[in-house]
C-alpha cells in the first residue's frame, strides 16, 4: 500500500476516500471510514485486520459489489464509482476477483467452472475452450478439466478458481481472504502460484488477508485495517526491519523458543538492517567474550533481505556488552514492553531468570 | 384377492363393467390424465420458473431488491395456496370460462390446475433458489455476469435438482387435482374411479383405478428421483470416467 503521490508511474489502482456507512434505522455504522490507497502496476499490496476491521467490505467496494457511500474508486483508469450498473459490468472484467470459498458452481465441471467468464461475455465456444486449455494449464491442472469440484481437493479447486479470475485477462487480481480455508501446504502453492502472475503478467494484486505469513511470503506492501481506517501502512521489508513498528513486530515469524539455562537472560533479536552479517551469532560471541545460546529462531528471506526473530540465552555477566554487539550488526533487541507480548503469550519477549 | 372375494359378496351391482372392459374403460381415462396433468405442468414450470426467481430476488438481498413488488407477489401466491382446489376451481369459472370458452373437459381443468399448480411451484422455486449459497451469485457478478445471466447460472443452474425434486411432488400433486376436476367432466383416472367406483359401487373399478394411481405415482416418483441424481454430479457414480 503507497501512500498517495508514491514514485510509481503507472497505478492500476487508486482510491480516495473511500467511504462506507451502514445504516439501519437510526443507527450508522461507519465500516470504511476515509481511506485513501493506491496500488501500482505489478505490485502485491496486503490489506491485513481483524475480523470485522471492514476487509471484506472493503473488498467488495473495490470491485462495486458494493457500492461506497462516497469517495472514489479507480480501476485502470476506469472510475467505477462513476459508472452506471451496466457500465460495471464491463469494468469488473478488469478484475479478477478470488473469494475465501472458491465459489465453484457444483454442477459444473473444472473447465465449465472456468470458461463462466467467458460464457457472460459471449466469447465463442471454439474460442472458450481454447483459453480454458490455457488457463488450467497455467495453474496446472489440464488434467483435472472434466473433474467436478468435488473431486478435486481444497487447494485445487481455489487453483481453478485462480484461472476462472484470469479467464477475462484482467490488470487486477483481488484476493479476498483466498488462502484462509486452505492447509499450509495448498496455502504456500497458491501464493506461489500469485507470485508467478505478477511476474508473468504483471497483475497487480490486492490481497486481503489476517494471515502474517501469507504478507511476508509474497506482499510489497501493506497496510492494517483497523476499525474501518489504515493505522499503519509500508513496505513489508521495512516494517519487518523497524523495531517501533507495531505492525512490524506482528509481521515477524514467531516460534516458541526453549527456556534459557540459569544465570542467564532470553533476549529476543530481530534483524534491523539489510546487511547484518550471517556469521553474527559467533561474532557476537567473540566480542562478549561469552558464547551466545541459541534457543529459538523464525528467520525468512524477504525480497532478499533477511528478517526474523532468534531467541539467544546470555549469561547475565556479559548482557550490557552483547547487547551492544548486537547493535553494532545490525541487531536489535525487541524491547520487553513490546506489544506483540500482549498477541504471543508462547513467546518469551525477555525472560528474566532470577 | 380378498376383496374381489368380497366384491362377489355384495350385492350385484346392475351396472357393473365386465373385466374384461375394465382396460378398455382405464386406458383412454390414464390418456386424459396424462394430456391435463402433462399441459399443466407445462405451463406450470414457464410460469412458475421465472415467478419463482422473481420472489426471491425481490426479497431482502436479492439481485433487485424491491420490497413491494416481493410483498404483492408473494402475497398472490399465497393467495393461490389457500384455497382448497374444489373451492378455487369453483370461484374461477367465469375465469376459466373466458379462456377457454368452457367451463367443462379437459381445457376447463387445465386452467383451475395451472394456476394452483403455479402458486405452489413459484414456492418451491423459491425455496430451492434459497438453499442455493448467495456467494455463487456474488462469483457471477464480480465475473461479469448480467442479472439474468447471474439467476441462469449461479442460482437456477445449482438449484436444478432440487427444483426437479419439486416438480416431482408437484406433479403428483396434480394428479390428484385432476380426479377432482374429473368431476366436472375432464375425465381422467380420477373421474372413472369416482363414477364408476364411487358412485355406482363398482369396487372392481375402484380397486382397478387404486392400482393404475399408485403405479402412475411410483413412476413419476422414481422418475424425478432419478433425474435428480442424474442431475447432481455428487450423487452420479460415472461422472470420473467422462471423457
Amino acid at each position: 500500500m503507497l501512500p498517495p503521490g508514491s514514485p510509481y508511474c503507472l497505478l492500476m489502482i487508486r482510491i480516495q476516500q473511500l467511504t462506507k456507512v451502514y445504516e439501519h434505522g437510526d443507527t450508522r455504522t461507519v465500516v470504511l471510514d476515509r481511506l485513501d490507497f493506491e496500488v501500482a502496476a505489478g505490485e502485491i499490496a496486503a490489506v491485513v485486520g481483524r475480523s470485522g476491521a471492514g476487509k471484506s467490505t472493503l473488498a467488495q467496494c473495490v470491485n462495486l459489489l458494493q457500492r461506497p457511500t462516497s469517495g472514489s474508486v479507480v480501476v485502470a483508469d476506469v472510475d467505477l464509482t462513476a459508472s452506471s450498473e451496466r457500465d460495471l459490468q464491463t469494468a469488473r472484467r478488469q478484475i479478477g476477483t478470488i473469494f475465501q470459498t472458491d465459489g465453484l458452481f457444483s454442477r459444473r465441471t473444472a473447465a465449465e467452472n472456468v470458461a463462466l467468464p467467458l460464457e457472460f461475455l459471449g466469447v465463442t465456444a471454439k474460442e472458450s475452450k481454447k483459453r480454458v486449455a490455457e488457463l488450467l494449464d497455467r495453474v496446472g491442472l489440464e488434467d483435472k478439466a472434466s473433474h467436478y469440484p468435488h473431486q478435486l481437493s481444497g487447494g485445487q479447486r481455489q487453483r481453478v478458481g485462480v484461472a476462472r479470475a484470469l479467464a477475462l485477462r484482467p490488470k487486477v487480481l483481488l484476493a479476498d481472504e483466498a488462502t484462509s480455508g486452505l492447509d499450509p501446504d495448498s496455502t504456500r502453492s497458491i501464493l506461489g502460484l500469485l507470485r508467478e502472475l505478477r511476474d508473468d503478467l504483471g497483475l497487480s494484486i490486492l490481497l486481503i488477508t489476517h494471515e502474517m505469513e501469507a504478507v511476508r511470503e509474497i506482499a510489497d506492501t501493506v497496510a492494517r485495517l483497523e476499525r474501518g481506517r489504515f493505522v499503519e501502512s509500508g513496505r513489508v521489508v521495512d516494517l519487518l526491519q523497524d523495531p517501533a513498528s507495531r505492525l512490524g513486530i506482528d509481521l515477524q515469524p514467531l516460534r516458541a523458543s526453549a527456556p534459557a539455562a540459569p544465570g542467564h537472560t532470553s533476549l529476543v533479536v530481530t534483524y534491523g538492517r539489510d546487511d547484518v552479517p550471517t556469521d553474527w551469532l559467533s561474532l557476537v560471541g567473540a566480542e562478549a567474550g561469552q558464547p551466545l545460546q541459541l534457543l529459538g529462531a523464525a528467520v525468512e528471506v524477504v525480497e532478499g533481505t533477511t528478517v526474523g526473530t532468534v531467541t539467544v540465552g546470555v549469561p547475565n555477566g556479559s548482557l550490557i556488552s552483547v547487547q551492544d554487539a548486537l547493535a553494532r550488526h545490525g541487531l536489535r533487541v525487541r524491547p520487553v514492553s513490546s506489544p506483540a507480548a500482549t498477541y504471543s503469550s508462547s513467546d518469551a519477549i525477555l525472560e528474566n531468570v532470577a | 384377492m380378498s376383496a374381489l372375494l368380497l366384491t362377489a359378496a355384495a350385492p350385484e351391482g346392475l351396472n357393473r363393467v365386465p373385466l374384461d372392459q375394465i382396460g378398455g374403460l382405464l386406458l383412454p381415462a390414464l390418456g386424459d390424465t396424462s394430456i391435463m396433468v402433462g399441459v399443466t405442468m407445462l405451463i406450470v414450470v414457464v410460469v412458475g420458473v421465472p415467478l419463482g426467481a422473481l420472489v426471491h430476488n425481490t426479497g431482502v438481498g436479492g439481485l433487485f431488491e424491491h420490497r413491494l413488488v416481493h410483498a404483492v407477489t408473494g402475497w398472490v401466491v399465497s393467495l393461490g395456496r389457500s384455497l382448497p382446489f374444489l373451492i378455487l376451481m369453483a370461484a374461477i369459472i367465469p375465469f376459466t370460462r373466458l379462456l377457454t370458452g368452457t367451463n367443462i373437459g379437459i381445457p376447463a381443468a387445465v386452467v383451475p390446475m395451472s394456476l394452483a399448480g403455479i402458486a405452489f411451484f413459484s414456492r418451491i422455486v423459491e425455496n430451492a433458489l434459497r438453499s442455493v449459497p448467495a456467494e455463487y451469485s456474488t462469483v457471477a457478478r464480480a465475473a461479469g455476469a448480467s442479472r439474468l445471466q447471474v439467476i441462469r447460472t449461479a442460482q437456477l443452474s445449482e438449484a436444478i435438482p432440487s427444483i426437479v425434486g419439486g416438480l416431482t411432488i408437484n406433479t403428483i400433486a396434480m394428479i390428484e387435482y385432476s380426479a377432482i376436476a374429473g368431476t366436472i367432466g375432464a375425465g381422467g383416472i380420477g373421474y372413472v374411479a369416482v363414477t364408476y367406483g364411487y358412485q355406482r359401487f363398482d369396487t372392481r373399478v375402484m380397486i382397478a383405478t387404486i392400482i393404475v394411481l399408485v403405479l402412475l405415482v411410483a413412476l413419476v416418483q422414481l422418475t424425478g428421483d432419478r433425474v435428480a441424481r442424474r442431475l447432481t454430479p455428487r450423487l452420479r457414480f460415472a461422472a470420473s470416467s467422462r471423457s
